[in-house]
């Protein structure tokens, strides 16, 4: 099924004789697999608001993520969250639509400055599980009106409603960026060269660590100022191991703005896991815990991002890597196959009494369990 | 303002249910002397008051689980209250309820300057939240202009916002978890020092929902670190629409200032005479903060005076010193207060897309000489949060009473243009029967379903929120 209108949507979801496979592009394919009639939102595709000067656009859920990355161009503006293309790492086709973005919450690198997806979220309609159509949130950035739903679908996979349009925050493009990577080959004391640089005032606004590389962080903003505090963190941080910046002021094909963009979004990607068999896990924990943790999975292949609250490991098919997790935070088991799928769930398991909770959500937004059941397990 | 009736075998079983409470508190945590609770019987939104059954002040989480759970066996319903100083009337009580008050939960639990955060007992109030780390050279990035009396349990409520949050974003957007006892008496942990929810994002709806889902007694909050400095320049304009489009240019311009406020000049004159901080008299004040290094500083001021000087300002200043800074902040902080030294006054928080600015500040002037009541604009106009203050006289029959109505005029109209009724305070009872204007019946459904799922009972924060007749068969159930 694909409903060209929201109308028509509620009319499907009304009238489903059971359970529905939800897909946006089909890029994120993240969760346990969903057994269900396919509906698919791309033909909810358009721009529907976009005032530049109020940092605000609505779109339909459908819209493909680049056209709305294309139209914020144009006007020198971007969403601020900076969403991964997961399709390298999860070896999936198609584009990526911006509901499958929300509905997964789908951060990338500036989530440390910027905030998640749902940060930048300001409005969402959407259709529940009984076909009602259901608007929260709106245009506008300052909004405290009623319950925060627009939250609470950010990231719920589709399981609490079929997101049919969406509404968000925009910033402007910094006149440039720049990348600064240090030699740093081991996780403890990257960890700590991150700490020290996002507790500076230098407005540090990605922090990754890739063994073999080193840290690599970045500065945005005016050119001048930039140039400033990639000065100051060389500085702050050369005691950690060799300094060297890679600016985006700069012309050329190596140190200029292409460089630092094709840099970041490489580390947004994951292009370093990907390429290679195994199961892939995504895990959030207080960043000093991460080295730790790390001594502990004994994956195959790991990087840090988000100054090492978010830790990306590949490991043999079939390992829990949860289960030797040992700090608080969460394990997401992003790739694998379906056998795995089956025995460990993909999304951290929670305490009974939020378990119960989230499952009282469902019931009331979806109460004849229609919407990718399971798929959050 | 209509409110339940009150539940009358509670207010009979009043001894009954004050004994149980006595038994599981200590003496001074349990206020039942009417002379005392008095001190209760309303918050910032004083026209509206009624004493509480009795008052409860918990110093532990294990004491707020077992008063919760007491009153979720009595059906008595309970009030969350942080300091009092809500704006819509979310912390006033029914004469048939438990006041919760945090205000004695204060510690600070854990400052962790490498991973950026600190935990805090919710009663702490915001600005000492900052106070606890500006040590180490951090800050606690909401602020309120309450801040110094309002609590973070409040602000977690109503999700508040400050002048900052243009570049720092609200509440939400600063709150990593939380802990929070369920009304019969469960303790949850919800988020912590790391990013993300594994599943629902059951913190976001929390953040924000008017003490409706649970008592919040611990936070973790995101801390940052300060910039190396800040400075604030004044602009003034002629016209209301002027201030306006240099405000859309600026940000067209990819400039991101931490703050940008607006002042009209009713607004203007009545706070130069309450704080002196030297503005300039004019139709529209603009107060424009940016931050960095002092070059960083000039150089993002000077393209802001550059994009200013094309709507001619008839005052543009610069601060020149630290001192000079906090008189400007202080001058805005203090707006509502100087109002407030006039005349009575009823401030409302409707946020419009920013673009309908001048239309809705010229019908706001329209409606004000229909009503034949005074109003000033205060307001955050990077973000379209705007805070008209209207100025009656609560000792004048009946004018408390067009007082609301005109308020209530604005926020539709805020509604109408695309915005909503309330950026930042909340909706309380304030706000409560306007909910209709700008939601379907079906969106208040969808709203009152996640309260169903915290709190089955409707014992939490009763008659806020949502409209009477909405929730009336829920309530009674
Ligand atoms: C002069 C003045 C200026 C203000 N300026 C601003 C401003 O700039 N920005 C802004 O956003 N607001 C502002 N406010 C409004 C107010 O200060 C905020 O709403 C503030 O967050 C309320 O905090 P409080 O601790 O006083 O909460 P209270 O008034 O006690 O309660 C507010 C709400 O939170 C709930 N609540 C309280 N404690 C808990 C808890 N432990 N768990 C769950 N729920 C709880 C209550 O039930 C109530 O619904 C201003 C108010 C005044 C009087």
């Amino acid at each position: 099924m694909k409903p060209e209108s929201e109308a028509e949507l509620a009319e499907m979801v009304r009238g489903a004789a059971g359970p529905l496979a939800l897909r946006g592009g089909g890029t994120r394919t993240i969760g346990r697999p969903v057994a269900g009639e396919l509906l698919e939102t791309g033909g909810l595709a358009g721009i529907r608001l976009y005032e530049p000067g109020a940092l605000t656009l609505v779109a339909g859920a459908g819209t493909p993520l680049a056209e709305i990355d294309a139209a914020l161009a144009a006007e020198g503006q971007r969403l601020p969250f900076e969403a991964p293309d997961m399709r390298g790492l999860l070896g999936t086709q198609g584009e990526s639509t911006i509901g499958g973005v929300v509905a997964a919450n789908a951060s990338g690198p500036r989530r440390v400055q910027a905030g998640a997806c749902r940060d930048s979220l300001i409005g969402v309609r959407f259709i529940d599980g009984a076909g009602t159509v259901v608007k929260n949130g709106g245009r506008v950035m300052k909004n405290v009106t009623g319950y925060d739903l627009v939250k609470l679908l950010a990231g719920s996979h589709g399981t609490l409603g079929v997101l049919s349009e969406v509404s968000f925050k925009v910033l402007p493009v910094p006149e440039t960026a720049a990348s600064l990577i240090v030699a740093v080959s081991d996780a403890g004391a990257a960890v700590q060269a991150m700490a020290a640089a996002m507790a500076s005032p230098y407005e540090v606004t990605g922090a990754a660590w890739l063994p073999g590389t080193g840290v690599v962080l970045r500065i945005e903003g005016f050119a001048a100022s930039v140039s400033y505090r990639s000065g100051k963190l060389t500085d702050l941080l050369s005691g950690f191991g060799a300094v060297e910046v890679e600016a985006g002021a700069k012309a050329g094909p190596e140190t200029g703005p292409e460089a630092v963009a094709a840099r970041w979004a490489a580390i947004r990607d994951v292009v370093p896991l990907q390429g290679a068999a195994g199961d892939l896990w995504r895990l959030s924990v207080k960043p000093s815990d991460a080295p730790g943790v790390l001594a502990r999975l004994g994956a195959e292949a790991v990087m840090l991002d988000w100054a090492g609250g978010l830790i990306w490991a590949r490991a043999a098919e079939g390992e829990d890597l949860r289960a030797r997790l040992g700090v608080p935070g969460h394990a997401t088991l992003v790739r694998a196959g379906a056998e795995t799928r089956a025995r460990i769930a993909p999304f951290q398991p929670e305490p009974a009494p939020l378990a119960a909770i989230a499952a009282g959500l469902r019931a009331k937004f979806d109460p004849r369990g229609i919407l990718n059941p399971g798929i959050m397990g | 303002m209509d409110m339940p009736t009150p539940d009358a075998t509670i207010l009979a079983g009043k001894e009954r249910i004050v004994a149980r409470l006595a038994a599981v508190l200590p003496a001074d945590a349990l206020i039942t002397d009417p002379a005392e609770t008095r001190a209760y019987e309303c918050d910032a939104l004083t026209a509206y008051r009624c004493p509480p059954l009795c008052a409860v002040l918990p110093r532990s989480t294990e004491e707020v689980s077992a008063v919760l759970k007491i009153c979720h066996a009595e059906g008595v319903p309970v009030v969350p209250r942080g300091s009092g100083t809500s704006l819509a009337g979310g912390a006033l009580p029914t004469a048939d309820c438990v006041i919760l008050g945090v205000a004695r939960l204060n510690a600070v639990l854990e400052a962790d300057y490498q991973n950026r955060f600190i935990r805090v007992q919710t009663g702490r109030t915001n600005l000492s939240v900052t106070g606890a780390v500006e040590e180490e050279d951090f800050f606690y990035a909401p602020d309120p202009s309450s801040q110094l009396a309002c609590a973070i349990a409040g602000n977690i409520g109503m999700n508040s916002g400050g002048a900052h949050c243009l570049k720092y974003g609200v509440t939400t957007n600063n709150l990593l978890g939380v802990t929070m006892v369920l009304m019969d008496g469960t303790v949850v942990e919800i988020g912590g020092a790391h990013l993300d929810a594994p599943g629902l994002d059951l913190l976001g709806v929390i953040c924000g929902s008017e003490g409706q889902l649970g008592v919040v007694t611990e936070a973790t909050l995101r801390i940052l670190r300060k910039p190396e400095g800040a400075r604030p320049v004044l602009m003034g304009f002629d016209a209301n629409e002027v201030a306006g489009a240099c405000v859309s240019d600026i940000i067209k311009a990819g400039v991101l200032p931490v703050a940008i406020e607006f002042m009209d000049r009713p607004c203007i004159r009545a706070t130069e005479a309450f704080a002196h901080a030297g503005y300039p008299d004019c139709e529209a004040l603009l107060i424009i903060e940016v931050e960095g290094s002092e070059a960083e500083i000039d150089e993002q001021l000077g393209l802001i005076k550059q994009i200013a000087a094309k709507h001619n300002p008839v005052a543009l200043r610069e601060s020149q010193s630290e001192e000079e800074s906090k008189k400007i902040w202080l001058g805005r902080k203090s707006a509502f207060g100087a109002m407030g030294q006039i005349n009575d006054y009823m401030c409302l928080d409707g946020t419009i897309p920013v673009s309908a600015l001048p239309l809705v500040l010229r019908r706001i002037g329209e409606m004000s000489r229909d009503y034949g009541l005074d109003v000033g604009n205060v307001f955050h106009a990077g973000d379209g949060n705007m805070h008209p203050l209207i100025l009656f006289d609560a000792n004048k029959p009946g004018d408390l009473e067009k007082c609301e109505a005109f308020g209530a005029d604005i926020l539709k109209l805020c509604v109408e243009v695309g915005g909503c009724l309330t950026g930042e305070h909340g909706v309380g009872i304030e706000k409560r029967d306007l909910m209709v204007v700008q939601f379907a019946p079906e969106d208040l459904e969808a709203q009152m379903r996640v309260k169903d799922v915290f709190d089955p009972k409707w014992l939490l924060n009763p008659a806020k929120v949502f409209p009477l007749a909405s929730s009336a068969g829920r309530r009674a159930a």
